[in-house]
């Protein structure tokens, strides 16, 4: 490889970031009809998540004696059927979705700000700080996670804060290794030298030039780690630490489905949908933010 | 690049040596044993067994027994597999896993790295959304389901390939569990070339290799793949040391004799010796993985460089 | 098996699914081979060391005991085939038939004294060491008080075996047939470090061991030292360690598995009620499924009108018609009804209609000082698994109209029984399985300083004695009385909630005849035919 096609990313013209950037980046944001259209079937479910179990005529933990197991059916309201317990399955998933959608939010956010902020400043800082930030990260991957939920579990009892600590604890490592992949390139580009040379701190050169310059591989990253975040919710279910009955989520409810394919088909359909539905919606959102937020589209 | 090498393999050391005091504690601090079963043992039975795994010791001597036996190269018995020692269950499952998880990545970058970067190419054309829309889907499926419905659709219904067994590694009893290992892997990678991609195409050298006149195919081949590549590598040190040792789900659905299994099953059963194994073992891939992707970085970007 | 019963099974299978390929791998065609889905990877294959059914199914095919069972879990004379019961009950004389190891060294009944002081020793540290206990000094050679020397068991002479018991006691026998209690090869064990892997070991059962992949099969092949090896009609048996009830229920359906143990959970059994047929074995099971109370001071549950409110509102018909549907029997007992000399009477409102229950139930939790306005909040573990949580689901619902606000609590299975042991409970889903087919483990249970007694803390003299008086009793009507008022003090103090007697729930190919279903499940490979076509 030669020099010259050595900056990967952007030209030293990135503006320094202004108050405008959000105006600026909300302005690009709301002429991308795809990103606004999952914006606002994101915006949809998460108001049929909150609002939607005070019109359905069944409770979360309602037991409907004579409809064990039924499919879809309008005869006792249960329009999207029931589970193997009797209770109405279009209830559950919206209860679901509320934790599922919570700890999506928190727990890819906490490893977002943690992950980015973790691996910027160890790829700029470099040198032997890089090498110990990086072999705690070594080591957070290699310790036994199960453990490490039970112990919590021990510790705190069981509260749901608790999913969002565990899940946050382990999903910033990828995004922290990225970013400072990313950053090890960036900070040799001529612009961040300039701007060292002419004095610029570096907590600025972090945040203004490093970290926004790697943002299309760490959006892209967030909407991956959403699916992540939720089926591991389910895991930590098993474990005791996740979600309790009669409490559900999306991760819970299609584990719970996988079982009954054959014979039950809507059991797993019915979150598996939801689910997708909100990744898809996700994912165009994200494409759609990254363009927005590119210093070089400005 | 030998002395940094050589320098990293060292750190290797202390930070393994971390990782399992770490775990050690962590595991036997937990509650729940290893005889806490279905069946509550009589006292004196269970003193038996506590006595027969040295669980009646203090935790510290535990500990530097332990130490002890592992620099010695000993893994001590299983708790849980009483006829073997961790080392042969690892030994036995691991070429099982690795040709699994090998194979998985393999297609993955076959696969998802030429759809990736033809999205990117063709950005918000028909391929991209196509190509999109189906990682995506692969993306929300997990693998618990994904498993047991291709076990059902080709092993049962169909019957075209075998629906689970590992039958010495036979081809057709591969092509399930590494298609389903794969899917998700597929889909991630694609999703993170196309974005990569699209980055590095609009960067500022790209657009100067252009005006340069440089002919497209040799911009995208010479200049875009390989910076794009980065982040890529960032995410696949860390996702090949978790895809070759196993999947649990994919074992257990397809009857695949890996080590996947150990790792959760070692740790329901509280089986502790097991457990620490697999820690080792896989802090041990970890380790080499990233240390593999740091040195890749200066070959995909000379500008890197290591100091000291 | 053969090319024959395979093809057949695959037609009938076809039949109902439409599209199945025939296994690829059939034998030579006069060699009969079967393949088991097992389960789990056994844990270990020494007979001292096994703890669950997936081992014993295998080490029972390799090690012939005393007494053993046959394929109706009945006991049938093994490696003795006569003994003498004297001294009141409290010595056994063992005649040995003339057997061979496979590798052709006799079996004499050194190699049992063998097997029993081995059994005792610490070192070896057996599970079911207590069931040996009644043997003169076993207790205090186990607690590695004595030398193993001492154990009242002797060879009289090669073929002879006398065992000295301190007490009478009714199921020693059943003890006996337990594959802990084989005699083992002496000459093998003398070098103990991996004795049992295929190529070390002997066996003196219908079947050796060939081949042993750790969780990828395990073959055993008939045994021509076999004392009955003339009447085993089974060449070779497979079984494939697979621990997802699914994908063994897949390889069945695909024809390549014979026998699939354990394959369908109830979210699956209907629709293989429907779909296959005669393949599905639905039988009895010494096991019950219960709630224990934890009945310490101060616990609210220490408040006995309270815990006849909780038994009062379960329906345990909708729990195992609705929820389970794999026919297990509501259970108003501790005893499951199918174990040997199972004792009688049952909980006193088993008769009473339903609304009659509830609102006995609620006048109780009003006595009690709940209702309404002042709610009995009660927490529920139960161990990870989907039954398990279908279950704890539907009785908080049904305890819900006494004002019982129940909080669930599911943790993975170390985590549960660790909580019980340490007595860290309210309500906890239990699961008791006998080890021998006797009421013994689950009244032991409740007694003095047994398993459920020191986690639940229910402490009744009375029944102590009842159930110390039964164990010595060698008159089966008699002691079927003594166990049943002992039962019945246990009942009448709602001591516990039971829910239903198990079940258990395999897959056999219609092809293979023998395979009967027995409260013991232990189905014996040594009588397994092919059905005359």
């Amino acid at each position: 490889m030669t020099t010259d096609n050595s900056s990967i990313t952007a030209p030293p013209g990135a503006a320094p970031v202004g108050e405008s950037l959000g105006r600026d980046a909300w302005r690009r944001l709301t002429q991308n009809r795809a990103a606004m259209a999952s914006l606002a079937l994101l915006v949809l479910i998460v108001i049929v998540c909150v609002a939607g179990p005070w019109l359905l005529p069944w409770g979360l933990a309602e037991v409907d004696w004579n409809a064990f197991g039924t499919g879809p059916t309008l005869e006792g309201a249960h329009y999207l059927g029931t589970d193997a317990n009797g209770r109405d399955l279009l209830t559950r998933v919206l209860y679901g979705g509320r934790v599922s959608l919570s700890v999506a939010l928190v727990a890819s956010f906490v490893s977002l700000v943690i992950g980015v902020l973790y691996g910027a400043i160890s790829g700029y800082v470099g040198g032997r700080t890089d090498n110990l930030m990086m072999r705690f990260v070594d080591i957070m991957y290699s310790l036994p996670f199960m453990f490490l939920v039970i112990l919590l579990m021990v510790v705190f009892g069981r509260n749901i804060f608790l999913i969002y600590a565990a899940i946050g604890a382990v999903e910033w490592l990828d995004m922290a290794r990225i970013v400072r992949g990313q950053t090890l390139a960036l900070k040799r580009r001529e612009y961040i030298e300039a701007a060292h040379a002419l004095g610029v701190r570096d907590s600025k050169i972090v945040t203004r030039h490093l970290i926004p310059n790697a943002i299309g591989p760490v959006i892209v990253y967030v909407t991956l780690t959403v699916p992540k975040v939720i089926l591991l919710e389910s895991f930590l279910s098993f474990l005791g630490l996740g979600v309790q009955e009669p409490l559900t989520s999306w991760g819970v409810l299609i584990s719970e489905g996988v079982d009954m394919m054959e014979s039950a088909p809507w059991m797993l359909l019915v979150p598996s949908a939801f689910l997708a539905v909100t990744l898809f919606c996700l994912n165009f959102l994200g494409d759609g933010l990254r363009d927005a937020l590119d210093p070089r589209t400005r | 690049m030998l002395s940094y090498t050589l320098k990293r393999l060292l750190q290797a050391i202390p930070t393994l040596l971390i990782v399992i005091t770490i775990s050690f504690f962590l595991m036997r601090v937990a509650p729940g044993g290893p005889f806490d079963g279905e069946r509550q043992l009589p006292p004196e039975i269970e003193a038996n067994l506590m006595a027969a795994y040295h669980l009646d010791e203090p935790l510290p001597m535990q500990y530097l027994r332990y130490m002890g036996n592992l620099l010695q190269g000993d893994f001590g018995p299983s708790f849980k597999y009483k006829d073997f020692s961790v080392t042969e269950l690892i030994a036995q499952g691991f070429p099982v896993s690795l040709e699994i998880g090998g194979l998985a990545i393999l297609l993955a970058l076959l696969v998802g790295l030429p759809l990736g970067i033809a999205a990117a190419l063709k950005r918000n054309s028909t391929v991209d959304y196509l190509v999109m829309g189906t990682a995506l889907t692969g993306i929300a499926v997990p693998n618990f389901v994904i498993a047991p419905i291709f076990a059902l659709v080709f092993g049962v219904l169909l019957a075209w390939l075998p629906a689970g067994g590992w039958n010495g590694g036979a081809l057709p009893n591969l092509i399930l569990p590494v298609v389903a290992l794969s899917i998700q892997q597929i889909a991630y990678i694609a999703r993170m070339m196309r974005a990569s991609m699209i980055e590095v195409l609009g960067s500022h050298f790209i657009r100067t290799a252009r005006a340069k006149g440089l002919n497209e195919g040799e911009v995208i081949w010479r200049h875009a793949i390989r910076p794009a590549l980065l982040p890529i590598m960032s995410y696949l040190g860390p996702a090949i040391a978790g895809i070759i040792t196993g999947s649990v789900v994919i074992e257990q659905i397809f009857g695949i004799p890996g080590i996947g299994r150990y790792f959760v099953q070692g740790a329901l059963n509280r089986d502790y010796t097991l457990v620490m194994g697999t820690v080792v073992f896989y802090g041990v891939l970890i380790v080499l993985m990233n240390l593999i992707v740091d040195l890749l970085y200066s070959a995909l970007d000379p500008q890197i460089r290591y100091d000291d | 098996m053969t090319s024959t019963p395979f093809s057949k099974i695959s037609r009938h299978l076809l039949a109902t699914l439409g599209g199945i390929t025939l296994a690829a791998f059939a034998l030579p065609a006069q060699a009969f081979s079967i393949n088991i889905a097992n389960g789990a990877e056994p844990g270990t294959l020494d007979p001292q060391k096994t703890s669950g059914t997936w081992e014993t199914r295998v080490t029972r095919a390799l090690f012939e005991g005393l007494v053993t069972y046959a394929k109706d879990g009945s006991l049938v004379p093994g490696l003795a085939d006569r003994w003498e019961v004297s001294d009141e009950g409290k010595t056994y004389t063992f005649h040995l038939r003339d057997a061979e190891w496979s590798d052709g060294e006799p079996i004499t009944a050194e190699d049992a004294v063998f097997a029993l002081r081995r059994v005792l020793d610490p070192a070896i540290a057996n599970q079911n060491a207590n069931l040996y206990y009644p043997i003169v000094n076993a207790r205090a050679i186990n607690a590695g008080d004595e030398s193993a020397d001492a154990l009242g068991v002797e060879a009289v002479d090669s073929h002879t075996l006398r065992i000295r018991l301190t007490q009478p006691t009714a199921w020693f026998l059943q003890a006996l047939a337990m594959t802990e209690a084989a005699p083992l090869p002496e000459h093998v064990i003398a070098n103990e470090a991996g004795w049992v892997q295929p190529g070390n070991t002997v066996s003196s059962g219908a079947f050796t061991l060939n081949e042993w992949q750790p969780q990828s099969r395990i073959v055993v092949e008939k045994n021509p030292h076999f004392h009955a090896a003339d009447s085993v009609a089974v060449d070779k048996v497979t079984f494939y360690p697979i621990d997802d009830a699914g994908s063994a229920l897949n390889r069945f359906r695909t024809g390549e598995m014979d026998i699939a143990y354990s394959s369908v959970p109830s979210s699956r059994f209907a629709w293989a009620r429907e779909n296959l047929g005669d393949a599905l074995r639905v039988g009895p099971l010494t096991a019950e499924y219960f709630y224990m109370f934890n009945l310490h001071d101060g616990q609210p549950l220490a408040d006995k009108r309270v815990r006849e409110a909780l038994n009062l509102a379960v329906r345990r018909d909708i729990i195992t018609d609705q929820i389970l549907g794999q026919g297990q029997p509501p259970s108003f007992w501790y005893v499951p009804r199918n174990t040997a000399n199972a004792p009688q009477g049952e909980l006193d409102f088993a008769g009473m209609p339903m609304d009659q229950r509830m609102a006995r139930a609620k006048e109780l939790m009003q006595e009690a000082g709940y209702g309404p306005d002042h709610p009995l909040h009660l927490r529920l573990n139960y161990n990870t698994l989907e039954d398990h949580k279908k279950i704890a689901v539907a009785v908080a619902a049904m305890w819900k109209p006494l004002g019982v606000e129940v909080e669930l609590i599911n943790s993975e299975a170390a985590v549960h029984y660790a909580t019980i042991r340490e007595g860290n409970f309210e309500v906890a889903r239990y699961g008791m399985v006998a080890t021998i087919n006797d009421p013994f483990d689950f009244l032991n249970a409740y007694a003095d300083n047994g398993s459920a007694s020191r986690s639940s803390g229910y402490h009744d003299a009375t029944y102590d004695a009842l159930v110390a008086e039964s164990t010595g009793e060698l008159d089966a009507e008699k002691r079927r009385q003594l166990m049943t008022q002992a039962q019945q003090r246990l009942l009448d103090d709602y001591a516990l909630l039971p829910l239903y007697d198990y079940v258990s729930v395999h897959l056999v190919s219609p092809d293979l005849q023998g395979w009967e279903s027995n409260p013991m499940d232990v189905h014996p490979l040594r009588y397994l035919q092919e059905s005359e076509q």
